[in-house]
């Protein structure tokens, strides 16, 4: 079942740019992604777009549909209001290098800021015993694709340039997160995440947990704990209380 | 950016090269020389506010070869571009769904609550009937609760005279203070304030209206660290408010008896420990702060319990906000005489 | 448009290039790194989105977490059976050999895998493998050693350059002395002047219609070896993987892992037979079961032989697309997998999240509640650059390969699971032996001649200038996939691929004058114009390869042939440019030592 798609793509780069529109044909079962690529085999085959694998596992073809910060490949014509144009436009909160493709490269600034994973003393070299139950916080943010759809909705960077030097953003913060809670990972980075990083910027409103294509509870299950561990170790004097006497204890114990 | 630049040193930052720096088409100026030694580094050398300028000079490592070549090798001829801008788009959301909706709906709803609630704490009649006392006077901590005003049906509730006759205003006030704070400072309830009444943002993608924004990195807002003393006086609160349940079997011809304000507040107890034990800081304290769930089996289930239970928070905080207010209603309609209440044995 | 000779380049000076930023080009890069040579990665996309994090299933390393009866020979042995014997016993043994302790460096750099309840890294069974071997996070086993391996390569401060494309190897006398390439950001050209270069690009599915490859398949490493007078080994190898998706078209092609097989999912036909019972190769006879009985009872006990589901894939392969030839096929042309009947709903989301995901999200379709239907997808280039099975390097001197890009390893048929470790293996050994290379040759460093990077650049600069009535280089390239799935798929005859070499040809030449519209500036269109030339040499050599090859084996299946050839077992087919055309000659494939052809003969059981 054949049938002709509107596209309102933008194109253009840093210097401006406007709405062009496209009319595609489009079949069954497709995704936003294979009309995007009819339309660069059809009519403009300069049209900049990011993609890898069209099959939600790299992360790369991250664009705004809609206005809502999706994939292109996971996203389902069907899955679209019927009848009406659909607008594509670059991820918002980068810069824009050309058409559908922005700069990201904030993000890999921000990756390199983060302190590696380094192993506790006491089980120094891999292989090392870890269990299932110990790993399986971590994993949740391993899943992490990296498509930085998260960074982008995310009102702290998007409507606020100024705030891009001091905020690390949702992505990193599954990224210490994944790390505190990591059972052989022997650095502390809660106190960097909260100073540097800019933890206490996110105000819980939990669009990157909305938009995220791999269903990672960014907000509940990674900031909202790194708050709370934060609390830990600065706010609340009861816990930091017992943490110090059991700390003396296994110091003594040891 | 001071603290950017010391996690530079320790953290062993690499001069990745970004494609970001690398800008332009034939149309811009290009071959301005570089001078640093890195890839990464800007044309024009100096730290910029962006991302892609807050490279650090290159740090070569490895062997450096013998012979000059090697040496001065890395020196990037790049276009030096003009500052990368975002995309001109103006429309603050593209979106074409009703994302107001979700927000109007919140802010309603939390507005009239904030009203009922301001209006019936001031009240300060109409909230014992015994063997009901309204869930927003206890526990009744002042003297004035013995108070029996001329006219009025309130019969005395049980009270504690911590303050004296001097707190003039309603009892009320004293207490509400927990329940408000707790709520106030939850974490579903952030997110359902800033998006609705502060709009920040109002929907996902849809620009917020701020000029500037700190969010909860400075004071005021830094203070919603507090949550967790909150908690701790809320799970006190819910054990005086459960005392009340228990007490509404208890009516003057004896124990053991119960009506439907007993049936409101023993609902309004359950619901109220459901919403504290499923908060987010109770998921960490019973056991979210541990390193090792496998050193700790015990702790682990109840994390796990405490953690599906958290995934419904937001139904709880919405359903037992609601019912705290009905239960308030209940009993003032009653007190005052507008409602009789039903006797079930 | 400036004429090429009027452009400066970029210039930068490393003592590693490494061209790819997969599992191999990382391992690669960090491995060069920490020998102590300054390093450059380079990657035609950003850092982390290489095809590795489409592989889905496991690192294959005997570990003997589970079966303490594993070990380095058995996995030896399972590699060169799976292989059919023409891999390079040399690779096989370091592959197995060295498996392990590159898992455990995963861990130690952070990687999170899946655990044993003693808390060991748990391992998962695949096909052709004879004990539960890979090591494995769920289905994303790829993106949790791309991530590890780059989180380990940014904090050793490696450089990186993301989206640049390399169209060009540079050489002096008969020596690697740089690359040459462009930012696909700003189409600007750049020179590296490096004695060593490690090719880690991966494959060549990017030529064929139905793939599980990405656009970047294009294997680039292939043909710039070619050019630059390396020579490719057994390019007929080409593994098309039996399940991949068929409905909707969108997404055909997309992989559905083998781990759906090796956790209890089996294949039926349109009859609910299932039908891999009646395809057991006599070679696999001892140590498949007969019944379905049998079959499932190997889940739980290993006792018992191998589900004939889990045969290596190019029996599968060609055992589903004999079934839907015969009219036994889904609706759409496959065939069906199941385990929605099989395994429970929890066991199934738990095991499988992100097929779960791929086919609730793409397909509509509850793979707890319903079965999935799948076809064989072109996955993986058995073939590649010839190299020295201990240090990587080709027969050009500077020049490495390591993964999909670099053959022998896998011989005529790749078990599930190997590849992952063979990336880091021979990542690793290619790194290394890259910066030893480079620093041995001390001060006698190869030179970049201007005159080499501007005939690179003209070459490059070319689409920008022809008319633009010609044909676009996306009509080229899907004509180019037709070509090489209907004439060079998974069954072949001399005649289809006769026609599919004058069809090259002509291919070649439109390619040739494909015209480009718009700047230099993140042009897609110019991109695939450039990357058209790689697919066309690699395609070419993949056709004119399994045009010498008289015989049936692994992933290279002849209709005029259809059975195995104890002459051409001994051989391996060579292709090496020839003054710009492809040509191919036999070479005899190196003997394994006694003791490590002993364990070749050796029973399953």
């Amino acid at each position: 079942m054949s049938y002709q798609l509107v596209l309102r793509i933008w194109r253009g780069d840093s210097s401006g740019g406007d709405f062009v529109h496209y009319e595609v044909p489009a079949d069954e079962g497709e995704v936003v992604l294979d009309v995007v690529h009819k339309t660069q085999a059809l009519f403009a085959g300069d049209l900049a777009v990011r993609w890898n694998c069209k099959a939600g596992k790299c992360g790369s073809c991250s664009a705004e549909i809609n206005g809502v910060p999706r994939l292109m490949c996971m996203t389902k014509l069907s899955s679209l209001p019927a009848g009406r144009a659909v607008t594509i436009t670059p991820l918002r909160t980068f810069p824009v290098i050309k058409d559908l493709v922005t700069d990201v490269s904030f993000n890999y600034e921000k990756a390199r800021q983060v302190p590696a994973f380094s192993a506790q003393p006491d089980q120094p070299v891999a292989p090392f015993t870890m269990y299932q139950e110990d790993v399986e916080r971590s994993q949740e943010f391993r899943k992490c694709i990296e498509c930085w759809l998260c960074q982008d909705t995310c009102h702290v960077i998007r409507d606020h340039e100024e705030n891009k030097p001091h905020f690390a953003g949702p992505r990193f913060f599954i990224r210490y997160a994944e790390l505190d809670m990591h059972p052989n990972d022997g650095l502390d980075r809660k106190k960097l995440l909260q100073e540097t990083q800019g933890l206490g910027y996110c105000n819980i409103t939990k669009c990157c947990t909305e938009v995220c294509p791999e269903h990672i509870k960014i907000t509940d299950n990674a900031i909202i704990a790194m708050k709370e561990r934060v609390v830990d170790v600065k706010y609340d004097p009861v816990v930091k209380f017992f943490g110090r006497r059991r700390a003396g204890r296994e110091k003594r114990g040891s | 950016m001071a603290g950017v630049v010391t996690l530079a040193r320790t953290c062993r930052l690499a001069p990745i090269t970004l494609t970001g720096l690398n800008v332009g088409s034939d149309a811009l100026p290009r071959q301005r020389p570089h001078p640093g030694n890195t890839a990464a580094g800007r044309s024009d050398g100096r730290p910029g506010p962006g991302p892609a300028g807050s490279a650090r000079p290159g740090r070569r490592r490895g062997t450096s070869h013998a012979g000059s070549h090697a040496m001065t090798a890395v020196t990037a001829e790049r276009p030096a571009g003009p500052a990368k801008a975002r995309a001109a788009i103006a429309p603050r959301t593209l979106r074409l769904d009703k994302w107001w909706k979700e927000p109007a709906i919140t802010a309603t709803i939390l507005i009239s609550f904030v009203v009922y609630a301001t209006w019936a704490a001031f009240k300060n009649a109409d909230y014992f009937v015994r063997p009901y006392l309204s869930p927003f006077y206890s526990p009744c901590l002042a003297s004035i609760c013995g108070h029996a005003r001329a006219g009025a049906t309130t019969v005395h509730p049980p009270m504690v005279g911590l303050f004296g006759p001097w707190w003039a205003i309603s009892p009320a006030i004293i207490v509400l203070i927990i329940p408000l704070g707790f709520r106030f400072t939850c974490y579903y309830y952030r997110k359902a304030y800033y998006r609705s009444i502060w709009q920040s943002p109002s929907a996902c993608a849809v620009r917020e209206p701020h000029k500037g924004y700190k969010g909860e990195s400075k004071f005021p807002l830094i203070i919603q660290n507090v949550h967790r003393w909150f908690f701790y006086l809320g799970l006190l609160l819910n054990g005086i408010l459960t005392w009340d349940a228990v007490e509404a079997f208890h009516f003057p011809r004896g124990w053991g008896h119960a009506g439907f304000g007993t049936l409101m507040l023993v609902v309004n107890a359950i619901l109220l420990w459901t919403y504290s034990l499923s908060c987010h800081s109770c998921r960490h304290i019973i056991g979210g702060r541990l390193k090792h769930f496998s050193r700790h089996p015990l702790r682990f289930k109840l994390w796990g319990v405490v953690s599906k239970m958290n995934t419904k928070h937001m139904q709880l905080a919405w359903v037992s906000l609601i019912f705290v207010a009905l239960t308030d209603l209940y009993v003032r309609l009653v007190a005052s005489g507008w409602v009789t209440d039903p006797r079930f044995f | 448009m400036p004429a090429a000779d009027q452009e400066t380049y970029e210039r930068h000076s490393y003592d590693v290039v490494v061209i790819g930023a997969g599992g191999a080009g990382l391992r690669a890069a960090i491995a060069a790194h920490e020998s102590g040579a300054r390093t450059a990665l380079i990657c035609k996309s950003l850092l982390g989105k290489a095809h590795t994090v489409m592989a889905e299933g496991g690192i294959a390393a005997a570990m003997a977490n589970l079966w303490p009866e594993d070990n380095w020979q058995v996995h030896f042995r399972d590699t060169m059976r799976g292989g059919k014997l023409l891999n390079h016993w040399r690779m096989a043994e370091l592959h197995a050999k060295e498996a392990p302790d590159r898992v455990y460096e995963l861990e130690q750099w952070g990687a999170l895998f899946d655990r044993t309840p003693d808390g060991k890294i748990s391992q998962r069974d695949f096909g052709g493998h004879r004990y539960a071997r890979l090591a494995h996070v769920g289905d994303r086993t790829g993106l949790e050693m791309i991530r590890t391996l780059q989180q380990r390569a940014v904090s050793l401060g490696i450089d990186v350059f993301m989206e640049l494309t390399v169209t060009e190897l540079l050489k002096d006398g008969g020596k690697v002395s740089g690359a040459f390439g462009y930012w696909r950001e700003s189409g600007r050209f750049v020179v590296f002047e490096a004695p060593a270069i490690v090719l880690a690009t991966g494959g060549i599915g990017k030529s064929w219609r139905v793939t599980s490859n990405s656009w970047e398949y294009t294997g680039d490493g292939h043909a710039l070896a070619l050019r630059a007078g390396a020579t490719l080994l057994n390019m007929e190898f080409v593994q098309f993987h039996p399940t991949g998706m068929v409905w909707p078209p969108a997404v055909r092609g997309l992989l559905v892992t083998e781990s759906v097989r090796g956790d209890g999912g089996a294949l039926l036909n349109s009859e609910g037979k299932r039908f891999m019972f009646d395809y057991i190769p006599e070679f696999f006879k001892a140590e498949t079961a007969d019944s379905p009985e049998e079959a499932d009872r190997w889940y739980t006990d290993k006792r018992n032989r191998r589900p004939p589901d889990l045969l290596p894939r190019d029996e599968v392969a060609r055992a589903i697309n004999n079934e839907v030839k015969s009219g036994r096929g889904s609706p759409h042309g496959g065939v069906f997998l199941d385990i929605a009947s099989r395994r429970s709903p929890e066991f199934i989301k738990k095991r499988l999240p992100s097929m779960y995901q791929q086919f609730m999200e793409l397909a509509g379709v509850d793979i707890t509640k319903e079965p999935m239907e799948i076809a064989p997808t072109c996955h993986y280039v058995m073939g590649g650059v010839e190299v020295d099975p201990d240090s990587q390097m080709s027969v050009v001197p500077g020049l490495f390969a390591a993964g999909e890009v670099a053959g022998g390893m896998h011989g005529a048929n790749r078990l599930g699971g190997n590849s992952l470790s063979d990336l880091l293996v021979f990542g690793k050994r290619a790194g290394e032996h890259a910066a030893e290379y480079g620093a041995a040759l001390a001060g006698g460093r190869p030179k970049v001649s201007t005159a080499s990077a501007h005939d690179a650049a003209e070459i490059a600069l070319a689409p920008f200038a022809h008319d633009q009535g010609h044909d676009n280089p996306y009509s080229v390239h899907q004509e180019l996939q037709a070509v090489m799935q209907d004439l060079v798929g998974i069954i072949r005859t001399e005649h289809e691929l006769r026609l599919a070499l004058d069809r090259l040809v002509e291919l070649r030449a439109k390619a040739a004058a494909v015209a480009v519209e718009g700047n230099r500036q993140y042009n897609p269109g110019w991109h695939l114009a450039l990357d058209l030339r790689n697919m066309l040499v690699v395609s070419e050599s993949v056709a004119r390869a399994a045009l010498e090859r008289q015989e049936s084996r692994g992933g290279h299946t002849r209709d005029d042939f259809p059975m195995s050839d104890p002459y051409w077992a001994t051989q391996n087919v060579v292709v090496e440019l020839k003054e710009g055309t492809v040509s191919v000659r036999r070479q005899p494939l190196p003997q394994p030592p006694a003791e490590l052809a002993k364990l070749l003969e050796e029973e399953a059981h």
